[in-house]
């Protein structure tokens, strides 16, 4: 069923992303693919991996950005990924029920069997989260890692989506969206966790941390304002002052 | 947005078939149309062709066109399933008027009625397929309120066109066939002018700084993509080849689609006879054909907010 489920979902399990941390090194992307490959969705299929012009199925993709001009501007580094929204038109705008949103923890997913692959649904997502797999003639997208998350036979703390997992800067958290008191949603709070494209109107679940203030002065950082001179040479001793005093010549 | 062949000659060919069907079921009725069995063939041969050409080929960019039963389960919430579910409602109706047209030489009474229902669900098939594309919020340049109009009256002005040169066709050049065509033409040319001016002068909703949240940082722009190759994104949102020739392109759709057959109907009008149906004929292959660049122009310059991601400066 492509409606969105009656009430709002008490659980939305989503992504915190901080853009203050990610160091765009694209371990997130590489583990996604990695795992997804033989998940629920899997395959996620590439057309001439190694050729000369590969394309393949990513649910995860990391851009680079620059913010700002001249010395102010920045470069930000921004993994893209489904953001599992509260009223996402991908599932809505589905003509078979293939797309459908998960009333017990608001995760969007695409059901392969029944996925006619019209690419509606990628057309209506201002993301670009979705993306169709011209092998399998269906619509693929992130999971969430939902069987990962939920997955018995994993520690319990594996159960974290792939993405999460991996990123060895910190900089990606998991966690339920829905509860006000959950970790991640006192981190969105603190750190003024911002929505992607508000305008839409999709109320994305994933929420993007924005880069902190830069620190460009040497006061922001607690340093010494200035280094001493470097030409007073009244301290050096032996050899170094007679070096000193051949060189002043 | 990539210009699929398979959705614009769905698009087109079925917007077509039901403006014919729809002033079938309405003219048709009220007797202001050759009631002989023969016009009735060749008519609703003239409006199911096209639309079922249409439909059959609308599942030819499907990844899994055997599963296309399905699309038409989800009408509470899809406008692609409503106008899946409309489209094939529609026949049962039509193939009734038909039957009663071209078997029992019938259009008045219950067939009638058959032919009336048929023109409402004809007109509502055609405005769910501009809803599908009306409703989609990541493009600005579909998601305004000229789009249904335009497939409104360009369905109803091929329509007509076609009806004006089967029944001139017959030898009998219809006057008032050739007035509404003319008007019909006049109508969606305006539509699509407004349509063209709107795209033209509204600025873009979605910039770099607002896709990325970093707008308050000053001018985003994209220094590094996240991969060599193009992807299924770039290939399917990110076309840009007809941009390039977007003001000829409207020329050409322009002539072909509105100027010519608004020219030729005034001709048919004018000439009657042999020559005027023959003008009538020209005016309805020449707004076919226009309609096809028109539909072409109408993917091919929409801009889809994902590009944001991937360099552009507004979508």
């Amino acid at each position: 069923m492509t409606s969105l489920p009656a009430s709002t979902p008490a659980k939305q399990l989503g992504l915190v992303i901080d853009l203050d941390i990610c160091v765009g090194c694209h371990a997130c992307a590489v583990n996604c693919k990695e795992w997804n490959s033989g998940g629920h969705m899997a395959p996620l299929t590439d057309t001439a991996p190694y050729g000369a012009d590969p394309t393949g199925v990513w649910f995860n993709r990391i851009h680079s950005f620059e913010a700002g001009e001249g010395s102010a501007g920045r470069t930000v580094h921004f993994p893209r990924s489904c953001l599992h929204c509260a009223e996402p038109d991908c599932v809505t705008v589905c003509p078979t029920g293939a797309s459908y949103k998960r009333a017990e923890d608001g995760i969007v997913l695409v059901n392969a069997d029944i996925c006619i692959g019209c690419k509606l649904c990628s057309w209506a997502c201002p993301y670009g989260a979705r993306e169709y797999d011209h092998d399998d003639g269906v619509m693929k997208k992130c999971t969430l890692c939902v069987d990962k998350i939920y997955n018995e036979n994993l520690e319990e703390i594996d159960r974290v989506p792939a993405c999460v997992a991996t990123c060895p800067a910190g900089a990606r958290h998991f966690g339920d969206l829905g509860d006000a008191q959950s970790k991640v949603s006192r981190l969105v709070a603190e750190r003024g966790g911002y929505d992607l494209m508000p305008e839409m109107g999709y109320r994305p679940t994933n929420k993007y941390l924005p880069p902190r203030p830069r620190q460009d002065r040497a006061g922001c950082t607690g340093a010494a304002a200035a280094l001493a001179p470097a030409e007073d040479t009244s301290q050096a001793t032996g050899i170094l002052r007679w070096v000193d005093r051949m060189l002043s010549r | 947005m990539h210009p699929a062949l398979s959705v614009i000659l769905f698009t087109t060919a079925s917007g077509a078939g039901y403006g014919l069907l729809a002033l079938l079921g309405v003219l048709g009725p009220m007797g202001l149309l050759p009631g002989d069995r023969w016009f009735g063939l060749a008519a609703f041969a003239l409006a199911f062709l096209p639309i079922t050409f249409g439909l059959v080929s609308s599942t030819f960019h499907l990844g899994h066109p055997e599963r296309a039963w399905r699309a038409m389960s989800q009408w509470r919430s899809s406008w692609l399933s409503r106008e899946g579910l409309l489209a094939v409602v529609t026949y049962i109706p039509a193939g009734l008027f038909a039957l009663g047209w071209v078997g029992f030489e019938q259009s008045g009474g219950i067939w009638g009625w058959f032919g009336m229902t048929a023109a409402m669900l004809s007109a509502a098939t055609v405005y769910a397929t501009a809803m599908i594309y009306r409703s989609l919020k990541p493009i600005q340049r579909w998601c305004n309120a000229w789009v249904v109009p335009n497939y409104l009256l360009l369905g109803l002005m091929t329509g007509t066109l076609w009806l004006a040169a089967l029944v001139g066709l017959q030898a009998r050049p219809s006057m008032p066939l050739a007035l509404l065509a003319i008007v019909a033409t006049a109508l969606a040319w305006a539509a699509k002018w407004r349509y063209w001016r709107f795209i033209d002068t509204t600025r873009s909703v979605g910039t770099a700084g607002s896709a990325t949240g970093l707008g308050h940082l000053g001018t985003v722009c994209l220094l590094e993509a996240p991969h060599t190759g193009e992807n299924y994104l770039m290939r399917e949102m990110g076309f840009r080849v007809a941009r390039k020739h977007a003001t000829r392109l409207r020329r050409i759709a322009m002539a072909l689609a509105f100027a010519l057959p608004l020219l030729l109907s005034a001709l048919a009008a004018a000439l009657g006879g042999w020559a005027g149906a023959v003008a009538a004929l020209i005016a309805a292959i020449s707004a076919s054909a226009g309609v096809l660049v028109e539909r072409w122009l109408f993917f091919a310059e929409a801009k889809h907010a994902v590009t944001l991601y991937y360099g552009a400066e507004s979508a």
